[in-house]
């Protein structure tokens, strides 16, 4: 859930309360940072992160409630940008390497999924029927 | 008052990717389009937190026919083969026009690789797409209601600018509606702006639906926060005193989830991925950094540590059900009123079973493309018709029946998710408790339509729980009327398909629900187009 805006780092862009899809933000009624003014409307999906072009904003991991945090071990850990970074979202227009691994997910869900079903398999040399029937 | 009035050729509703194909598929028609999105147009709806995986299937009648038979199979007689072979078609076609706004990677055959797309850099490439094609997005303008005509047709919609607080009213020759679909508030990434509002909307001007009953899947999350799912296929799952559950493989399907659910309902649940594909282990950052997140911020060790796990109620999403379309355009059963993506049925290309894991995003794309195109053609053909009079057709929430009241709306959405997510309720229904879930999902519904008159941007969350209600009341109804277990719908006091079950429900009104079967089944009204 929505933890804290760094307002030292905050530039007062407001690309978070426009990129929000939830409508969590209201813009500063005195042009500082945005307030976060509905937390209960947050779905933790950390797209603020991703557009915030200072790594001003944290969201917390837990999307039921609100997690006592400590802002200050939190810029301390590095956290901050983490999304930005990880997607290379700001990498130019056309750059392959944002998406370079992305066409191995569907090929590691099978794999998954494969060693599941061997694993069963081991588990169950009679094929016994699955036992989730009412 | 209103702030913001406009015409348009085409409206759009909705902010997904099935709003942005349709938006770009109506401009290509040479429309002029207006795209309101509750949220924002890159980040909102299921779409730009998932990472669609489309159909794709190369133009070989070989290998389309085995893909199309394959899909059949599990359709339980409910799907349309026509349909199939044209989400497959226009999928493979149109895709891979987002070259210059998306960066497709490379496979590793060194093919460019089309079909899979991560959703954040997905959604924005649709954004910039549409708006290269005139589109005029606005975002944070969730739409309250439809205006229809005097003739029953649509007229347009009005709704509210939640950022500069001012109501919008958009005149337009043809509306589609992208919405998306309703996930009950189960907390499902992504899926809090998708509580039913378009499905509200054009039930309240007449529109059936059409497989509402097929609503009854879920998703593997860790218990505080729902996410992808990359890393849990090859998961083994333990109880509490750390003994093995006896879990059959996610490729059991059904048996899988039902055997999660029968354990959670016992008590809580605990992942651990030591087995997980070795390869993926250091690179699943580069493939789904957001769902690395909540366990390093949770100081988790996600192939290290057990956690505890939650299935979160994909409702309609990954459900199939949504409103009825009655042409190649997808129209609705409100003349000039189109739906696309989750909003709309896809009982066409999937039948009973789950759309998630590729055909549901092949058909938000091609049905985003088939119902701007036939909103465009419709729109030049009878023009913008602003000079007729229209009126909203929003009731629950904004009109009450009776006097202004207080109403409970947070009671009213916990009613909701206990009579919708309830694993027990939705694995093995039963008559008497679709039953008892109708009265408490219809006393809520009474209290709402009848008391609550929302101003400002209240307006919003009422109309979200009036949708969540509705949806909530259709899919009820509907589960009710399908006795037989057919696909996703498993009714446990009616094992096994009936005889007469091979045909579309259909559910529509809200003030009285109806329901009926479909005439003809699928394939007798395939021949009949013919
Ligand atoms: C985790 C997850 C993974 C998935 N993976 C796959 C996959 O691999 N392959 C696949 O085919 N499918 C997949 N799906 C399904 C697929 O993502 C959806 O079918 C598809 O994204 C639907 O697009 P949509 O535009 O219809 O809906 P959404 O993307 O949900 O968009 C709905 C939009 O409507 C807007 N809206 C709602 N109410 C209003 C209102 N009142 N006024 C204005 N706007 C409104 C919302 O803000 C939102 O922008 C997945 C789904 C999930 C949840
Ligand atoms: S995490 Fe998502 S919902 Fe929450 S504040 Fe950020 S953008 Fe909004
Ligand atoms: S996006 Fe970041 S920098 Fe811009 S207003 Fe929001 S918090 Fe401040």
């Amino acid at each position: 859930m929505i933890a804290h805006i760094f307002e030292d780092l905050c530039n007062g862009c407001d690309a978070c309360v426009s990129a929000c899809p939830t409508h969590v933000f209201d813009l500063s009624p005195t042009g500082g940072a945005p307030v976060i003014a509905r937390p209960d409307q947050c779905q933790t999906c950390f797209m603020c992160e991703l557009y915030c072009p200072a790594d001003a904003i944290y969201v917390g991991a837990d999307q039921t409630r609100p997690e006592p945090f400590d802002p200050e071990a939190i810029r301390a850990s590095g956290v901050l940008g983490q999304m930005r970074r990880d997607h290379l979202w700001d990498a130019p227009a056309g750059d392959l390497e944002p998406l370079k691994e992305y066409w191995r997910l569907g090929p590691f869900l099978g794999e998954g999924a494969q060693i599941a079903a061997a694993r069963y398999k081991r588990q169950h040399p009679q094929g016994d029927p699955p036992s989730a029937l009412p | 008052m209103t702030q913001l009035d406009i015409q348009t050729d085409v409206l759009v509703i909705g902010g997904g990717m099935a709003a942005a194909w349709a938006a770009i598929g109506a401009a290509r028609h040479g429309a002029a389009v207006t795209l309101v999105d509750k949220g924002f147009v890159g980040t909102s709806g299921v779409t730009a937190t998932a990472g669609p995986g489309h159909w794709w299937v190369p133009p070989d009648p070989k290998l389309r026919e085995a893909a199309i038979d394959k899909r059949d199979q599990t359709s339980f007689g409910l799907a349309d083969r026509a349909w199939m072979e044209r989400v497959l078609e226009v999928t493979w076609r149109t895709l891979p026009e987002l070259q210059g706004h998306y960066a497709f990677s490379v496979d590793g055959a060194g093919q460019t690789y089309y079909p899979g797309v991560r959703g954040p850099e997905y959604m924005r490439a649709l954004r910039k797409f549409a708006q290269s094609s005139g589109v005029v997005i606005l975002d944070h303008h969730p739409a309250l209601e439809l205006l229809l005509h005097p003739d029953g047709s649509a007229a347009g919609a009005a709704g509210y600018a939640r950022l500069t607080r001012s109501d919008w009213r958009v005149r337009a020759g043809a509306v589609v509606m992208a919405t998306g679909g309703s996930a009950f508030r189960s907390g499902l990434i992504g899926s809090h702006n998708n509580t039913g509002d378009g499905h509200l909307m054009a039930g309240e001007a007449g529109a059936h639906l059409s497989g509402m009953e097929f609503s009854t899947i879920y998703t593997l999350s860790p218990a505080w926060c729902s996410t992808r799912t990359l890393p849990y296929p090859a998961a083994r799952f333990f109880d509490a005193e750390g003994a093995e559950l006896d879990i059959p493989p996610p490729m059991a399907d059904k048996a899988h989830h039902q055997a999660l659910a029968k354990a959670m309902l016992a008590g809580p649940v605990f992942a651990d991925l030591r087995e997980a594909p070795e390869a993926l282990k250091p690179i699943l950052r580069r493939i789904q950094p957001a769902t690395v997140a909540p366990f390093e911020r949770k100081g988790v060790n996600l192939f290290e540590d057990r956690f505890q796990v939650k299935l979160f109620g994909e409702g309609t999403i990954r459900g199939t059900g949504g409103l009825r379309v009655i042409d190649e355009d997808c129209q609705t059963t409100v003349p000039g009123l189109y739906a696309a993506g989750d909003a709309a049925t896809r009982e066409l290309v999937v039948g009973a079973s789950s759309g998630g894991g590729s055909p549901n995003s092949a058909w938000a794309l091609t049905s985003g493309q088939a119902a701007g195109a036939g909103a465009a053609r419709l729109a030049k053909t009878r023009g913008r018709r602003t000079l007729d009079t229209c009126a909203p057709a929003g009731r629950a929430g904004l009109r009450p029946a009776r006097g202004a009241a207080s109403v409970d709306e947070r009671g009213a959405i916990a009613a909701v998710q206990a009579e919708m997510l309830a694993y027990d309720k939705a694995f093995w229904r039963r008559g008497e408790t679709l039953q008892a879930s109708l009265l408490r999902l219809n006393d809520a519904w009474r209290e709402l339509a009848d008391h609550r008159r929302a101003e400002g941007l209240e307006r919003v969350g009422a109309r979200e729980t009036a949708g969540l209600l509705a949806t909530a009341r259709w899919a009820t109804e509907a589960a009710l009327a399908r006795v037989e277990s057919r696909g996703l719908h498993q009714r446990a006091d009616a094992p096994g398909l009936s005889p007469q079950g091979g045909r579309r429900l259909l559910v529509g009104g809200l003030e009285e629900i109806w329901t009926r079967y479909e005439e003809a089944a699928p394939e007798a009204l395939v021949e009949a187009a013919a």
